[in-house]
């Protein structure tokens, strides 16, 4: 079974630090989800682990079983098994959506191996019913010009074609209306229950999400690490306290 | 200047086991050359004496030596337009320049024919295969000559001519003198009349009335001498309700020293005939590649320039249509990528002269590391005229924060019963779209020629399959190439 360990974190933008001193194991089945106010460098977290250049990782580690990817360029990383699910997608104009995610299923075979292109629209289209995504939807370009609803839907079907093993989901809930929510939550539960099922990092402000994609952890983030962890029960917890509370009590164990 | 009898061999060799994949071109696979004898050599220099090299060689008539000379003149008499253009054409040096090279004037008609060490250049190109598999005539030239040129049976019983130019005028010599330099006259800028002067090769093609040619005739030039200047003239002539797709592609090895390539292309539509030109070039970086190509469009006549350059270190192209008959059409399809050290400096001219007539320029550019890709463009639809219309768009891609883009557009559009539309985008691959890609699992390389292919998607699809297959192969490859 795969893991991913991240051992004491720290990363920095500039001269900034914004994580220092993150510490989770992840392992794939389980999904943990990561909550805590604006700023506390929740997606800073899951870019600089998928490799962004914009991130500098100053200290600590991360290890995909066992091997450390921090030298791996962010490619590597996904092929490695690493995915992030973007709080943003990019838009790839005139890139139809079938042929991005046939160039991404491409790279991870082997060389002289070859695409099974009825193997893989028969698949894409199962993903995508699941998802009710409409199958026009193949031929337009990559986000372009989707809704915040479909921009998501589309993340959460390359993670199904991709099945890695590690997933970092960044605020997928963000600019979802009950139904779209509903509809991503269906297709990463239906993730969970596969046989390939991925661990999940879930980061997410609100409380809502979790009620559709429940969590087998729940860690608290401020001031760039985990403060408080706890089951699903901490969600709701937090949910009724609000965020001052977790604040107070790092302030009282830190005084 | 080289005797007749004498031949001289190329010192460099090459390396015969590198890979070869034999489809269309791309420029690794341009970057070879074997070693040739050449027969007749004008030697190094431009002169009078070149010029009546060339003519005495092609056993040509007095009138056509006339030309050549006044042309000459013309030629030395025009400035270099660097008063608009890059200063980079002041490093071209004439007198260094090879005019005239070949193994002689007839092309062969069968690929058997063809001496070894230049059917060996095109098999590796991949040239007769591609003539059984989709073209109705393939013209392949060598430096100064066609060395093969055939066309099947099936098209030359319609009555349809494909030669070179030189066949072209000894053949033909009343349908070719008829329309020879008068879409481009010598004078038309210093690079025309420089061909004028010295052209040699290049295709003369007559489609008779009312025919259709189903398949593509193909033309393909290859430099394989070192300091070598390339000047074919190529003649095209659709007669009445005729439709013809005339492609072309072009390649040379890297050499240290610069090359020139500067043709002269002319198209005449005639009443209701349709011509489509493509061009996929994919010269070395070291290629001035100066060309002058136009059209004219008589009356509900189309014209469309599919134009495609990739690779040179200079190339200067604007391709044009006059629309002189009324409800004339005229389009330009094109697409510029600029690598490092490349300067792509490219564009259309639509010049309105007939009621009604239409005309659509759609370009796009793409620049790469510090690659320079600039666009020019013409539009004229004077004040007399009612119902034209032309839309223009050009769009430009930066691949890094150095590359650089410029537009040049000229519009003069009078009167109020005339229309034009010009659109103009600059967009950027950026980090975060090229970081997304990679988070999928596409090297930086592979993502970066799929945002490339993607930004000429929608043109690259009105392109024969044979050639958009081959395009987005060479975006790939150069692509591969922009990443460190």
């Amino acid at each position: 079974m795969s893991q991913l360990v991240i051992h004491d974190l720290h990363i920095s933008i500039g001269d900034k630090t914004i994580v220092k001193g993150f510490t989770l194991t992840i392992k794939q089945g389980e999904v943990h989800a990561i909550m805590g106010p604006n700023g506390t460098g929740k997606s800073t977290l899951a870019k600089a682990i998928a490799g962004h250049p914009d991130y500098t990782i100053t200290s600590g580690e991360v290890l995909l079983d066992g091997g450390s990817v921090l030298a791996m360029e962010p490619d590597e990383r996904a092929r490695a098994g690493l995915f992030l699910a973007f709080q943003y997608p990019s838009e790839i104009p005139g890139v139809s959506i079938a042929n991005f995610l046939r160039a991404a299923v491409q790279a991870r075979m082997t060389e002289g191996e070859e695409l099974d292109a009825t193997g893989y629209y028969k698949r894409l289209y199962a993903k995508m019913d699941m998802l009710k995504i409409d199958r026009k939807f193949t031929s337009r370009s990559v986000n372009e010009g989707f809704s915040g609803g479909e921009k998501k839907r589309c993340e959460i079907l390359q993670m199904a074609m991709l099945e890695p093993k590690i997933a970092l989901m960044d605020e997928t809930d963000s600019g979802l209306d009950i139904d779209a929510l509903r509809i991503v939550a269906d297709g990463v539960n239906a993730q969970r229950k596969s046989a390939a099922a991925p661990g999940i990092m879930l980061i997410t402000h609100y409380q809502r999400l979790l009620d559709y994609i429940v969590p087998d952890f729940v860690h608290v983030m401020h001031d760039g690490r985990i403060v408080k962890s706890g089951d699903k029960s901490l969600a709701l917890e937090l949910e009724a306290k609000g965020y001052d509370w977790v604040k107070q009590e790092f302030a009282a164990a830190n005084a | 200047m080289k005797p007749l009898t004498e031949t001289e061999g190329m010192t460099t060799t090459a390396d015969e086991t590198a890979a070869n994949p034999v489809v269309g071109i791309d420029q690794t696979k341009g970057d070879f050359q074997y070693k040739v004898d050449y027969a007749f050599d004008a030697g190094t220099g431009l002169t009078e004496d070149t010029v009546r090299y060339i003519s005495s060689v092609k056993k040509e008539e007095p009138w056509l030596l006339d030309f050549r000379l006044k042309a000459l003149k013309t030629f030395r008499e025009k400035p270099m337009p660097t008063h608009w253009a890059t200063k980079d054409l002041e490093n071209i040096d004439f007198d260094k320049i090879r005019y005239y090279l070949s193994q002689g004037q007839k092309p062969k008609r069968t690929w058997d024919e063809v001496p070894d060490d230049i059917k060996k250049t095109f098999e590796r190109l991949g040239i007769p295969e591609q003539e059984r598999k989709f073209l109705a005539g393939v013209e392949a030239q060598f430096d100064s000559e066609a060395a093969y040129s055939n066309i099947k049976d099936i098209v030359a019983k319609q009555g349809v001519i494909f030669v070179n130019s030189t066949e072209g005028l000894r053949e033909h010599p009343e349908i070719f003198r008829k329309f020879f330099s008068k879409v481009i006259p010598t004078g038309d800028n210093k690079f025309s009349a420089l061909n004028s002067a010295v052209f040699s090769g290049g295709s003369f093609i007559y489609v008779p009335k009312g025919v259709k040619v189903a398949q593509p005739l193909q033309a393909y030039f290859r430099i394989n001498a070192e300091n070598f200047g390339q000047f074919e003239r190529t003649l095209l002539i659709a007669d009445e309700g005729a439709e013809i797709v005339y492609m072309e592609g072009c390649t040379a090895p890297k050499f240290s020293t610069s090359t020139l390539h500067s043709a002269v292309v002319e198209l005449v539509a005639l009443k209701g005939a349709k011509i489509q030109y493509i061009t996929v070039q994919n010269w070395a970086n070291n290629v001035f590649n100066l060309v002058t190509k136009r059209g004219v469009a008589h009356e509900d006549a189309e014209i469309k320039w599919i134009d495609c350059n990739i690779g040179s270190r200079l190339t200067m192209k604007y391709p044009g249509v006059v629309l002189k008959g009324e409800r004339a059409r005229g389009e330009v399809l094109s697409i510029a990528l600029a690598n490092d050290g490349q300067h792509q400096d490219t564009g259309a001219k639509m010049i309105h002269a007939a009621n009604n007539t239409t005309s659509n320029i759609i370009a796009k550019s793409i620049s790469v590391g510090q690659g320079r890709s600039t666009y020019r463009g013409v539009v004229h639809i004077p004040k007399h005229l009612k119902g034209c219309k032309n839309n223009t768009e050009c769009d430009a891609l930066l691949i890094n924060t150095n590359s650089r883009t410029d537009t040049y557009p000229a519009i003069s559009v009078r009167g109020d019963k005339n229309a034009t539309q010009h659109e103009a985008s600059v967009s950027k691959v950026s980090e975060d779209m090229i970081f997304y890609m990679q988070s999928r699992g596409l090297t930086e390389a592979q993502a970066m020629s799929l945002a490339v292919n993607g930004f000429i998607n929608d043109l690259a699809r009105e392109f024969p399959m044979e050639y958009s297959v081959e395009l987005k192969r060479l975006i790939d490859l150069e692509m591969e190439g922009s990443v460190g």
